[in-house]
């Protein structure tokens, strides 16, 4: 190809026993949109990171225009025209916009900042691409959505030629997402090139020319866009054909759970709920959509008994429930936390201690003295039941993979400590992010462990970003918002477009 | 007992000496400042301070200059901030560890210096300090010395290279998110580094003032505890130079004043007391002010790059 750009040749990357990446070649035109396509650890991410600088390779070349890109500098990436929009925020909170963008663009012994020539370069860049930005604005103050925007302007100050997105849709509503589309296209119309990493099968199918499919540090595929079908894509992605949950028919049943105008009171705005109302119903799927940061994570902790209401009140079957972790466990919830290394499991304890973590005094304990045999072939029952890989029940949680890991706060969450888990239901499962950074294969076991726990009785809620997932599974929908909630509609009354309105605030203030 | 407090308050002898005081605090401040401003931690501060006291005065002992002195104390204090750089930022130690390992380091290193220097001594030896500066003929300032103009002249300095250079957004930058200062291609080792080695050169000067221009000699514990007040101060004023310096006066102020208030015999109280007064004035202001304060985000994290 004349128009060559950038040239990836066998790159090769390993984590200690682990190969990231294994012999990678690739190649981008100029003003052509590359989707890397990859489940979680599939060597996306360690990719492009190697592309920037950021890591070096262990083997391997990478050309831009013809001339070698030394390994891990990240000053001769951007020198290059490699702009990179990281999966994490790389923006400094309590700096402002000016600044997180000038940084490192004039030479350290330079006795003064030229801002103000900084300030109007900034603005006109803004205005070229459409991206309108405060250049004052403390990044803290900003939306999710505006500091990505950011963050692409940091790349196109500096003149990028090729622009690298590291799941840029991940926290964004549907409408964002397609005005970051809208970008994506002004800017290859300007000739820059983009590499745009997802998981999502149909964005991928939207916004790229050529698609590049990653699996297990292989490069296993390169397809251009046109005449791809998702179902051939998945398979690539997957390397093997997934059976997709199965919902078993549930009927609705008794209110379960009453949440009366509860308001929360905290210093983040994912801590604040404002006068939420909310009945979950036994064999129900409740979801709650909404972009992270609007409340979710107080709505999960006062159903886990870790945050109190400041007003209004919670029962749990017919009784008032006070913010005691103990006793919402003792009344049969179940708790999937959304972080599970930080709030999920003890990484450093053994897998059989983690397993009687929520109910270490009865029936794993009598007289202030564990019993290790009970606990221990509890343990070893969980881990066969749920199938949970990775080592014994000796082995430190914080070695198994994060779907093992998943598969073990599940099965810890449903069988409820009883000695016989198949005759176990619990009436409340609280699941938070439940299928995060997973892979299809743990996706579709979380799913279908969520549609048994539901057929047997319990009432689900379901607080998750992924608005697949979320029509895959729910019954019911209400949205989040800045702390309130909308009413809970039934899922076939809501469309995309609508939810991605509601979640970005449009209807929820009438609602409550 | 009111009027003695008044009477004190008037005359400038009294404003003189707050001055005084707080010159070892506000350089000392700046420098721990610049440190944490980049996201490191200095408790070498203590240490470096006595070194650099030492260091300043053997140099003029020797027959160097004030001003050589002066220099030779930055030095000093460049050396083991930049022992404290390698120590956390490339090795990623422990800050606390490592910083209190420089300050015992330090300190003992001056402490035994002097003693081979100056074995058979009983009373420390003297130099000529710097002189006040009568020729200014400016009621509190002319009763200083130029090292307290320099240390007054170097508050807006900081700020100015902390706002408005390209190395001071650099320094905030690492000390806010350094992942950010990396993927804009600036060497955040580099830049940390840089700024342990500035910071701890104001520090070694701080101690310097003590030998060279409050006092004329070296002694054992003349340090005693000012680089733990410079690492509270610099919370006290919200990692903000204007501010620390405003803390150092009021530190100084109330030091000043606890002075004359054992000498006064006021209330029947014993002078231990009043030496405690200015200790707890630091920590009541401490718990009003730094409650509020905003940390730099990446303070005591340490960056190491490429790894996930």
């Amino acid at each position: 190809m004349t128009d060559r750009l950038l040239a990836l040749t066998g790159i090769t990357k390993r984590f200690g026993s682990l190969v990231a990446n294994d012999a990678i070649s690739l190649e981008l035109s100029r003003g052509e949109v590359l989707a890397l396509l990859g489940e979680n650890g599939a060597g996306k991410s360690t990719l492009v990171s190697i592309l920037f600088g950021h890591y070096v390779a262990d083997a391997g070349t990478i050309e831009i225009l013809g001339r070698a890109l030394p390994p891990g500098d990240p000053a001769a990436a951007l020198a290059a025209g490699i702009g990179m929009v990281h999966q994490h925020s790389t923006l400094a909170d309590n700096l402002s916009v000016l600044d997180n963008v000038m940084l490192g663009t004039e030479p350290l012994w330079w006795p003064r900042s030229r801002r103000r020539e900084a300030r109007g370069r900034l603005l006109g860049t803004a205005r070229r691409f459409g991206l309108a930005v405060d250049p004052d604005a403390r990044v803290a103050s900003l939306s999710v959505g505006e500091r990505q925007r950011v963050e692409i302007l940091k790349a196109l100050y500096r003149d990028a030629r090729v622009l690298i997105l590291d799941e840029p849709t991940a926290v964004l509503t549907p409408q964002e997402s397609e005005a970051l589309f809208a970008t994506l296209r002004g800017m290859v119309a300007e000739g820059l090139s983009v590499i745009f990493i997802s998981h999502k099968l149909g964005e991928v199918l939207r916004v790229s020319d050529r698609i590049a499919v990653l699996r297990a540090g292989r490069l296993v595929a390169t397809l251009p866009a046109r005449g791809t079908s998702t179902s051939a894509l998945a398979e690539a992605m997957v390397g093997r054909a997934i059976a997709p949950p199965v919902a078993r028919p549930h009927a609705r049943g008794d209110v379960v759970c009453v949440i009366d105008r509860v308001s929360t009171r905290g210093v983040r705005a994912s801590a604040r709920l404002d006068a939420v109302s909310l009945a979950l119903h036994a064999g129900e799927i409740t979801a709650i959509a909404g972009v992270a940061g609007n409340g979710q994570a107080a709505l999960v902790e006062l159903l886990c008994g870790l945050r109190a209401a400041d007003a209004g009140t919670v029962t749990l079957a017919g009784r008032p429930m006070a913010a005691d972790p103990r006793a919402w466990i003792a009344a049969g919830a179940a708790r999937i936390p959304e972080d599970r290394r930080e709030t999920g499991t003890i990484g450093d304890l053994p897998v059989w201690e983690n397993a009687i973590a929520e109910r270490y005094r009865r029936p794993f304990a009598s007289g202030g003295i564990v019993r290790r045999s009970a606990a221990r072939s509890f343990a070893a029952k969980l881990v066969d039941r749920y199938d949970v890989r990775g080592g014994g029940i000796d082995t430190p949680v914080r070695a198994l993979s994060g779907g093992n890991m998943q598969k073990l706060i599940i099965g810890r969450a449903l069988s409820g400590g009883a000695a016989r888990p198949d005759q176990y239901a619990p009436t409340l499962v609280v699941a938070s992010q439940p299928t995060w950074g997973l892979d299809a294969g743990a996706v579709a076991w979380v799913h279908q462990r969520m549609l048994d726990a539901c057929a047997r009785g319990a009432a689900v809620l379901l607080v998750s970003e992924d608005l697949d997932e979320i029509f895959a599974l729910a019954d019911r929908i209400a949205v989040l918002h800045a702390g309130r909630l909308t009413p809970a509609r039934p899922a076939k009354a809501w469309t995309l477009a609508g939810l991605g309105l509601a979640m970005a605030g449009a209807g929820t203030r009438d609602a409550a | 007992m009111l009027d003695a407090l008044a009477a004190m308050l008037v005359h400038a002898d009294f404003w003189s000496a707050v001055l005084r005081i707080a010159t070892p605090l506000i350089l000392g401040t700046l420098g721990v400042l610049l440190c944490e401003r980049a996201g490191v931690l200095n408790l070498g501060i203590e240490g470096i301070m006595v070194a650099g006291a030492f260091t300043g005065w053997l140099a003029v002992h020797a027959g160097a200059g004030l001003w050589t002195g002066v220099l030779v104390a930055a030095a000093t204090g460049a050396l083991f901030g930049a022992l404290h750089g390698v120590l956390t930022v490339p090795l990623a130690l422990s800050q606390h560890v490592s910083g209190l390992g420089i300050t015992m380091f330090a300190s003992s290193v001056a402490y035994y210096a002097y003693r081979v220097s100056f074995p058979n001594v009983t009373t420390p030896p003297t130099i000529r300090p710097f002189v006040e500066m009568r020729w200014l003929e400016l009621p509190v300032l002319s009763a200083q010395t130029p090292l307290t103009l320099l240390a007054l002249a170097l508050v807006p300095l900081v700020a100015w290279v902390l706002a408005r250079t390209p190395a001071g957004l650099a320094v905030r930058m690492v000390g806010e998110n350094p992942a950010a200062a990396e993927g804009q291609g600036l060497s955040v080792s580099a830049v940390r580094i840089g700024a342990i080695v500035a910071g701890s050169a104001l520090m070694g000067v701080a101690g310097a003032f003590l030998t060279l221009s409050a006092f004329n000699a070296f002694f054992f514990n003349m340090v005693n505890g000012r680089g733990w007040i410079c690492v509270a101060l610099v919370v006290f004023a919200g990692w903000r130079p204007g501010k620390a310096l405003a803390g150092a006066l009021l530190f100084a102020f109330f030091d000043a004043m606890q002075l004359r208030l054992q000498q006064a015999d006021a209330g029947g109280l014993p002078y231990q007391a009043w030496l405690m007064l200015p200790y707890l004035l630091s920590i009541v202001a401490l718990v009003a002010v730094a409650r509020r304060a905003s940390y730099p985000q990446a303070l005591m994290r340490p960056y190491r790059k490429g790894e996930r």
